[in-house]
């Protein structure tokens, strides 16, 4: 199969097309099968895609499966997969079908609501597997139109404000990217990704309005790519849309959320910002790695006193992703390898644990911490997930959470052994405010009259979970498959990354001697 | 066999855990108990049938990225199997005695099964112990590491309906993760400087970190040092030692199996694991054990201050064992390994059975933890007290004066750390605080002992009146670990404090001559050591623990001055003479003497006030910067500075744009289309597209 990439990327969008065109109505049996047309459509994604990972060789560094086209106004279209897209990919495939089925009790405009997850599952794909620039920007930033939506028209009482936000702090970051854009393409003459990865952009010191730029060309690009994929990642402290994102977002809004929209930002940097501008990336990384651990602690001593749940998950998603910039800026294979197995690993953790705040949501109509307590009295199944992501949440050893989280201070300690530090004061901090959280919510007696007839969970319910559970445990105790994936193409980053840097070294110290 | 070992607990906790609704409950706790008395079974196989040579049995790939290449694997030595016989002995036998301890529990309702998951969470504590012992690499130390804090957060709040209890299982965690902070950075730093996490390796590279300087944070270190302080950093949260150690009073909220199993007798030890394993990295790092040794004796001197005053029965054991932990540390710290192994084993023979009897006790008072409310319980419950007799012999430190080793167990153990300690700390700090503990810990359990057993019954009547003896099913681990309390120290006295050659061969070591020049260093420094047969020859790695040739403590350790042997004895005698004083002679002593020293009273009643201090400089600040982040660094500088562009920003361009009232999503789709427009503009005027 040949256009197997454009297959995956489009089947989502042709279904949403199918629920637009032909199914009429808003009884209960169009909304029911709107959503078992969805949920057909995700999983068969996500079994195509699984033939994308039996084809993908990790060994081969460069792009797979490429597809190129001509397309409208002489641009191109192209698509590709390498080691480091390629989990990114499976990710969102796999989580699409859970989230679908947590929507399984959604009856305000179903039919709608079920396009918007299919078109934005169809442009996360594309954002990481496109291979030319403008065919990236389009999904990067059209993506964010459905998750609009999805805040806007199911969200909750303050939606208006969030998605306000939301809007203005992506905006900002996506004009300064353009520019870049734009910028490279005058100096490359080209939009192709591949190419552009292997063209120098200058990086001789020049100055601005008698500011001395370091890096020069490279570093104004960083920085413009960089406003963007901060934002998208969040990074502190333009992390402030999220927490509200999150809280009025539905429960199937906030899991895609934080499960794959956040990678953007990470797969991002990891796709442009080190390969394109590895002057601008390493004038920039000491910057970089203070901002990422400020998050780590920042974000989770505010964690430490939320009153609302969701809010509390989301100020550690925050923390969470510190650990993803600091590892990819480390920009050694333990830091990046870290980075990526972080990411995917935050998308089952965060993902489970939003929906288990949605389960509770679901009966309750509530995320106020101290509306709950004692739930384990009447939940014990739920008290049992509820407690397994919350050690994967905290990064114990076994789960998946440990890997990234291990793997990028170890990757860090080698670069700035006052950031690794910092940054492990972390793991002190998560456990305060995340088991705070449980025994909240979760222990103690029930003694609330609203709690006393809440049920377990359903058979739906623990269905969902059991994809999760199974992906968090077993890459905690056998990470090889993820590991290896993407182990030789971080490598060949890694390697260039390094290559690049001494070059412009030797050229400026020619330049000099001249 | 070792594979089995390690992982039928693991298969126990499971079928336990997820399959006592198929089999029912009472087989669910029968299949993990009958499992942690094979792996016992295997483990007592393998420790007597055990040779001293290190093998490696590798089960599965970890965590590999670059250089960086761990595996599931285990790591078979002399220490390996020390472990292992006493995680899996304590481990069954306290499976054993649950069945009666938790068979009707009042913190829970009728009809509620909770027994099913007691037992699971016992197993899978005593499968992440078994992985943090059996590791043969440091990151999977870490997770067994981390497994057993989980395991021990899920015991500590097993009476989940309590406050307390899930308060107690929190701090328990967190404060172990302080500790867990260090270890990992220790982990960090080895890896840096050695490529590997494996022990094989950094003992290779042992006698190279001792010359390396390493940048850590504001300046240079010696490496070896650096990485021993921070490993040690782990040890203390694990093993509760000062600073790190309020979470082990607390943790007494759990069921008492678990106080015994848990917080005596294996978890709390691995931080003197740790410390043992890593002997050839301690070797070259004098100063770190320097400040090993100073912790030690200090916890062992503070722990057992407080000892002295609590009421609780289970506190005072906690203390008890908080103050034994210091020995062993000091023991570590000195460069006695071998020693700090022996009070670990020997200890962990006492100490469960302490516990255990204290359950007993508990268990026959109806859940009463207040001692003041004991008193005259020798007759109520007869096997009870003379277990807890023997328990109370063991601790103190009975014996023959003088032989060394004909004595109850922690007999032959506590004299050899005290006596190394002595020549470690060249007769300083270390030993003195030693001796002062010694004599506290001899006043607090004869204190424990003559409350609870001896007198006239205080408190509920009714209570005492139903006051019964526990069933055979809890007595019978209390015998067997008297046996052991009895006998573990003499039988194998000789092989963790015997000759220099006798401990270096049941390690697995060679040994060799001393040279001519360390044979009269020692003869300098301790005339009645001069005859110097043996040093250990074996390099770093080779054996399970290693002793440089210069470390000669283990051998002046036999040859102290007469007084010091006795010091320990006479510190016992004294403190057994007081307490009878205090508790048979004249009990309104006590009481007295509280009212006269009221401040001093309050001080070591109040534990020092730790906690206090941790909640005012530690606990309450976070909370309030937390707070303070997030009204005033999210809500007015971040979003403040957002909105005052956006107020005055967005709505001038939609203004420009024309369609201000068309929404925010449309701006967005316009924007994005101009975007989009100037780029294809842009290529197309430049002329670079294909």
């Amino acid at each position: 199969m040949d256009n197997l990439l454009s297959i995956v990327t489009f089947l989502p969008a042709l279904a949403a097309l199918i629920l637009m065109a032909f199914l009429r109505g808003d009884d209960a049996a169009a909304n029911r099968n709107a959503k078992w047309l969805s949920l057909i459509a995700t999983s068969a994604t996500f079994l195509i895609s699984l033939f994308v990972l039996f084809q993908f060789d990790p060994q081969n560094t460069g792009f797979q499966m490429v597809e190129q086209a001509d397309w409208l106004l002489g641009l191109q279209y192209k698509m590709g997969v390498d080691g480091i897209s390629v989990l990114f990919v499976m990710l969102t495939t796999f989580m699409m079908p859970l989230v679908i089925a947590a929507s399984w009790d959604v009856n305000t405009r179903v039919k709608e609501y079920m396009i918007a997850f299919l078109l934005l599952e169809t442009l996360m794909l594309g954002v990481f597997m496109a291979l030319d620039l403008v065919l990236f920007y389009l999904f990067f930033e059209a993506g964010l139109i459905p998750m609009f939506l999805i805040i806007g028209i199911w969200g909750g009482k303050n939606r208006i404000y969030a998605s306000f936000k939301f809007f203005l702090y992506t905006f900002l970051g996506s004009v300064l990217m353009l520019v870049a854009m734009v910028g490279m393409f005058s100096e490359a003459g080209t939009t192709d990704i591949e190419q552009l990865m292997l063209h120098q952009f200058g990086s001789e010191t020049f100055s601005i309005l008698g500011v001395q730029i370091v890096g020069g060309l490279q570093t104004l690009m960083f920085i413009a790519f960089f406003a963007s994929f901060a934002v998208k990642m969040p990074m502190w402290p333009v992390h402030t849309w999220l927490p509200d994102a999150h809280v009025q977002a539905p429960t199937a809004g906030s899991v895609v959320l934080a499960a794959i929209l956040l990678k953007m930002g990470g797969y991002g940097f990891l796709r442009f910002s080190l390969p394109m501008f590895p002057v601008g990336a390493d004038v920039m990384t000491p910057l970089i790695l203070w901002m990422s651990v400020i998050a780590i602690v920042y974000t989770s001593l505010v964690a430490l006193v939320q009153e609302d749940m969701k809010k509390l998950i989301a100020y550690s998603s925050v923390a969470h992703m510190g650990y993803v910039t600091m590892g990819i800026f480390a920009a050694n294979q333990q830091g990046i390898d870290g980075a990526i197995f972080q990411m995917i690993s935050h998308g089952f953790i965060s993902g489970a644990l939003f929906l288990c705040v949605g389960v509770i949501y679901d009966r309750m109509h509530t995320r106020e911490i101290d509306a709950y307590g004692g739930l384990v009295n009447r939940m014990p199944a739920y008290a049992l997930i509820f407690m397994l992501f919350t050690m994967a949440n905290v990064g114990l050893p076994g789960t998946s959470g440990f890997i990234g989280e291990f793997l990028t201070l170890v990757g860090v300690f080698q670069v700035n052994t006052w950031v690794a530090m910092v940054a492990t004061t972390g793991v002190i901090l998560s456990a305060a405010y995340a088991l705070w959280l449980y025994r909240r919510v979760v222990l103690g007696d029930l003694i609330k009259e609203s709690l006393k007839t809440i049920t377990d969970m359903t058979g739906r319910e623990r269905a969902i979970f059991a994809p999760l559970v199974v992906a968090t445990i077993l890459f905690g105790v056998y990470p090889a498959p993820i590991l290896d994936t993407i182990g030789p193409s971080v490598e060949a980053l890694v390697s260039n990354y390094q290559v690049a840097l001494a070059e412009a070294d030797l050229a400026t110290q020619v330049a000099h001697n001249e | 066999m070792e594979t089995l070992i390690l992982f039928s607990p693991l298969v126990g906790s499971l079928i336990c855990g997820f399959g006592w609704k198929f089999i029912g409950e009472t087989a669910a706790q029968w299949v993990s108990t009958g499992l942690l008395f094979l792996a016992c079974l295997l483990s007592w196989i393998v420790f007597l049938a055990h040779d001293g040579v290190t093998e490696t049995i590798n089960i599965l790939r970890w965590i590999e990225s670059g250089t960086l290449s761990t595996e599931w694997a285990i790591r078979l030595d002399r220490l390996t199997a020390i472990m292992l016989i006493v995680v899996t002995t304590v481990s069954a036998l306290v499976h054993l005695y649950s069945f009666g301890y938790m068979a009707h529990d009042e913190n829970f309702r009728e009809g509620e099964v909770y027994r099913p998951r007691f037992f699971a969470y016992l197993s899978f504590f005593t499968f992440a112990m078994l992985m943090l012992v059996t590791s043969d690499n440091l990151v999977q130390m870490f997770f067994g590491w981390e497994g057993v804090g989980v395991a021990s957060y899920l015991l500590i709040g097993f009476y989940y309906r309590k406050p307390s209890a899930n308060a107690a299982a929190i701090k328990a965690f967190v404060v172990n993760r302080v500790g867990d902070f260090g270890f990992a950075l220790g982990i960090f730093a080895l890896f840096f400087l050695v490529d590997s996490v494996r022990f094989e390796d950094i003992f290779n590279a042992a006698s190279t970190l001792a010359e390396t300087q390493l940048t850590f944070l504001w300046t240079e270190w010696n490496a070896a040092n650096l990485i021993a302080f921070l490993l040690f950093i782990g040890a203390m949260g694990k093993s509760a030692q000062l600073f790190l150690h309020t979470w082990l009073p607390d943790a007494m909220e759990g069921p008492t199996p678990v106080s015994a199993l848990i917080h005596a007798a294996t978890m709390v030890t691995a931080g003197v694991f740790l410390i043992c394993r890593m002997s050839p990295i301690m070797e070259f790092a004098p100063e770190a054990m320097a400040f090993v040794t100073f912790l030690g004796a200090s916890t062992a001197f503070v722990a057992a201050t407080i000892g002295l005053v609590q009421n609780d029965i289970k506190r005072v054991i906690a203390y008890s064992t908080m103050s034994q932990l210091g020995y062993m540390f000091v023991a570590a710290g000195v460069g006695v390994y071998s020693v700090a192994m022996f009070h670990l084993f020997t200890h962990a023979f006492f100490k469960a059975m302490l516990f255990l009897g204290a359950g007993s006790v508990i268990h026959a008072m109806h859940h009463e933890q207040d001692m003041r409310n004991y008193g005259g319980l020798r007759k109520k419950v007869p096997y009870t007290f003379w277990a807890m007799m023997i328990g109370t012999l063991a601790i103190t430190g009975v014996g023959i004066p003088l032989t060394g080793w004909i004595g109850f167990a922690g007999f032959a153990s506590k004299d050899a750390v005290i006596e190394s300690a002595y020549v470690g700390s060249a007769g300083g700090y270390a030993f003195w605080m030693l001796v002062i503990a010694a004599l506290f810990t001899s006043f607090y359990s004869w204190r424990l002992m003559f409350l609870t057993f001896y007198g006239k019954p205080r408190g509920n009547k009714h209570t005492h009146e139903h006051a019964h003896e526990s069933p055979t099913i809890m007595l019978v681990p209390l015998g067997v670990l008297a046996v052991g309390s009895i006998l573990a120290g003499a039988i194998w006295y000789s092989s963790f404090f015997g000759k220099v050659n006798e401990v270096v061969s049941f390690f697995g070591g060679a040994y060799g001559a001393p040279t001519a020049e360390l044979v009269e260093q020692v003869a300098e420094r301790s005339p009645k050591a001069s005859e110097l047969h043996y040093v250990m020859e074996s390099a770093p790695g080779e054996a399970a623990i290693y002793i440089a040739p210069e470390n000669t403590v283990l051998h002046e350790a036999h040859y102290v001055p007469t007084w010091v042997k006795l010091s320990p004895f006479i510190a016992m005698l004294i403190g057994l003479g007081t307490a009878w004083v205090f508790y048979i002679r004249d009990p309104s002593l006590p009481k007295r003497l509280s009212e006269s020293q009221r401040p001093l009273y309050e001080f070591l009643l109040n534990k020092w006030y730790f906690d206090e201090i941790y909640n005012f400089i530690f606990v309450q600040p976070a909370r309030g910067l937390g707070r303070l982040l997030w009204k005033r660094g999210d809500g007015n500088v971040i979003d403040g500075s957002i909105n005052g562009v956006a107020m005055g920003f967005i709505p001038m361009l939609t203004r420009l744009a024309g369609r201000a009232q068309s929404g925010y999503i449309f701006t967005y789709a316009f924007f994005m289309v101009v975007g989009i427009a100037a780029l294809i503009t842009w290529m197309t005027l430049s002329g670079g597209v294909n």
